[in-house]
């Protein structure tokens, strides 16, 4: 992989993420070192209220970072407005839809919304667009079906083929693989990694399966306490990194083959 | 997806052009239909007729038409707002604040004493007065909104209001005389008539830019669908299209509450009917689906208040619950769902 500056498109320095309100700071994780290329798939681990999702917040900018800098195609996150930010980087959220009455088509359509006139007429470029999102994500015969009428793995790849339709180089996902039995956890992170291959996209996730993601991600950032490494697999597990990541009186894990074991 | 559609709008449109004639046909004074249609291209030629149709009846059901399809807009505005099936367009308290000004006007008026008590009691006073009480309502509404990020404590503020109010109302019909209360109660009840066409053209005009800023709206309302950070993560500024929606809502639903009375249960029910039957939740279609059917329901309500055949006029406020709620209960039993 070429290490050359043009092929960065994310890029994190010395950042500080948390709550902050009139007074008072809450910092939940400091010092952020990270740069993302273009084209790669990265996991993004830790344990529970690491900051995981504060990190996926701050990137979109719906909570401000505290300190430091985002840059998205070397350019300051906060000098790039909304709409702007809307045609770089789109998300696939955990919270639920609050209508799912929507057919999958117009949830997709909805990922056209920047690019719309005021009353979001869908031109010919966007139904191609649409199209290509559905096909990517195999899901054309779900067209017409009604939100509701999904399973949990179904929604997930319409909310992904939504996220397609906004037709960013960035797409962050915030534990896509929750609530997903162990083939469709496998087939959606599986689905991201070829949409990488396939479109030359940056996808980061984050996500607790671990095992999976070292098998299949190109970078991956583990959130510690003290620390936030940003690394290939490989030479995060050669480096210790994964057996540090949680207490050791129940877990344990295995350079081996990668994954981890409960403790006998 | 329009296509589908089209049909249910030219039915609609068709109905609504019939339910308008019927509702000018009927009346305390019968008049032929062949004289009701050459009315609209003419005169006819007797002229009491002719004055009753167009100084009375004409301004009626345009009214009726105003008040269904705005209260049915925005209702259906603050349902997708607050996205809660149960918010209406009275939810930020605005005919809380209305009434409060009708209240202080007639209740308050014993207070005033003589010759000035007249003059106030007055039906333009009335409308001022409700337009105040939304008015000030409105204002604070925006300010909170403004200032609050949370949608649900903007609903839970406009309850307050309306708490408020009926604490007020309260205290000044405890003063009132029994004159003063039964007037009270009766613009309590609503009413379509008695408005001229000066009035009626001061409420278009308001009533139009309420609905020119609806459907500016309509594609911020189909993204907001999908939840505040969703919409921020496609470049919805959420602040300014929150007061664009709550700005539209409360001219739409202050003037028709200052023209019409508090009239109840079209703007909760109207958006429901509109979704059960057309089955879709993009604004794009829904918004004219609910102009057409609030406006249709409001006539049918009115033609059923004049009681045919009869002398006598029932509050339309009872009618369009009565008429309507048993509408809504059929629908959701057979859907077996809400539409939401």
């Amino acid at each position: 992989m070429a290490n050359n500056k043009n092929n960065t498109i994310l890029k994190a320095h010395q950042l500080s993420i948390g709550y902050k309100t009139k007074k008072i700071e809450t910092i939940i994780a400091s010092n952020i070192n990270f740069e993302l290329k273009k084209g790669q798939l990265i996991g993004l681990v830790g344990a529970n209220g690491i900051g995981k999702s504060t990190l996926l917040r701050t990137l979109i900018k719906v909570q401000p970072s505290l300190f430091g800098s985002i840059q998205i195609n070397n350019k300051d996150l906060d000098a790039t407005s909304t709409i702007d930010l809307a045609k770089q980087l789109s998300i696939v959220l955990t919270e639920p839809l609050l209508s799912k009455n929507l057919s999958v088509f117009e949830l997709i359509a909805l990922g056209r919304h920047p690019y719309t006139n005021w009353i979001g007429s869908l031109s010919e470029n966007d139904l191609t667009i649409i199209n290509n999102a559905l096909e990517l994500v195999n899901i054309l015969e779900l067209k017409e079906k009604r939100c509701y009428e999904l399973s949990d793995g179904q929604l997930q790849k319409v909310m992904i083929a939504r996220a397609l339709a906004q037709d960013t180089a960035i797409i962050a996902l915030d534990e896509p693989t929750s609530h997903l039995d162990m083939y469709h956890k496998a087939y959606i992170l599986k689905l991201l990694q070829k949409l990488t291959k396939e479109t030359g996209k940056t996808i980061l996730f984050s996500s607790h399966e671990i095992d999976l993601a070292i098998q299949l991600c190109d970078t991956m950032i583990v959130m510690q306490k003290n620390e936030v490494i940003c690394d290939q697999p490989c030479n995060l597990i050669s480096d210790g990194v994964f057996e540090t990541l949680f207490p050791k009186d129940l877990i344990s894990f295995d350079n081996k083959t990668g994954s981890f074991r409960v403790s006998k | 997806m329009k296509t589908n559609h089209t049909y249910s709008f030219i039915s609609l449109l068709v109905i609504l052009l019939f339910c308008f004639v019927v509702n000018i046909s009927l009346g305390s004074v019968s008049i032929p239909l062949s004289s009701i249609f050459q009315s609209f291209f003419g005169t006819v030629e007797n002229e009491t007729w002719q004055i009753i149709i167009s100084e009375y009846r004409l301004p009626k059901a345009f009214t009726a038409v105003m008040v269904g399809s705005g209260l049915g807009i925005s209702g259906l505005l603050m349902q997708t707002l607050f996205r809660n099936p149960l918010a209406g367009p009275f939810v930020l308290g605005i005919s809380s604040g209305a009434s409060l000004g009708v209240a202080i006007v007639i209740l308050g008026a014993g207070l005033f004493g003589g010759a000035f008590a007249t003059i106030l009691i007055s039906k333009w006073s009335i409308v001022i007065a409700a337009s105040l009480g939304s008015f000030l309502v409105l204002l604070a509404v925006l300010v909170v909104s403004s200032k609050v990020r949370d949608t649900m404590a903007i609903l839970i503020i406009g309850l307050m209001f309306g708490s408020i109010t009926a604490a007020v109302v309260s205290v000044l019909s405890y003063f009132s005389s029994a004159e003063q209360l039964q007037q009270y109660i009766f613009w309590g009840f609503g009413s379509l008539s008695n408005l001229s066409w000066e009035e009626l053209l001061i409420f278009f005009g308001i009533y139009a830019i309420g609905i020119t800023l609806s459907i500016a709206s309509v594609k911020k309302l189909n993204v907001m669908q999908l939840g505040d950070n969703y919409a921020k993560s496609l470049g919805l500024s959420l602040n300014s299209s929150r007061f664009v929606i709550i700005l539209a809502t409360s001219l739409i639903a202050g003037t028709v509450t200052a023209f019409a009375g508090p009239i109840a249960f079209i703007g909760l029910a109207i958006p429901h009917l509109t979704r059960q039957i057309f089955k879709t939740s993009n604004h794009k279609i829904l918004l004219p689906a609910v102009f057409l059917f609030g406006a249709i329901v409001m006539l049918i309500c009115d033609s059923i208040a004049q009681v045919p055949a009869s002398d006598y006029t029932l509050p339309i406020n009872a009618i369009t619950a009565l008429v309507g709620a048993p509408v809504v209960i059929w629908l959701l039993i057979k859907q077996r769902k809400i539409m939401f």
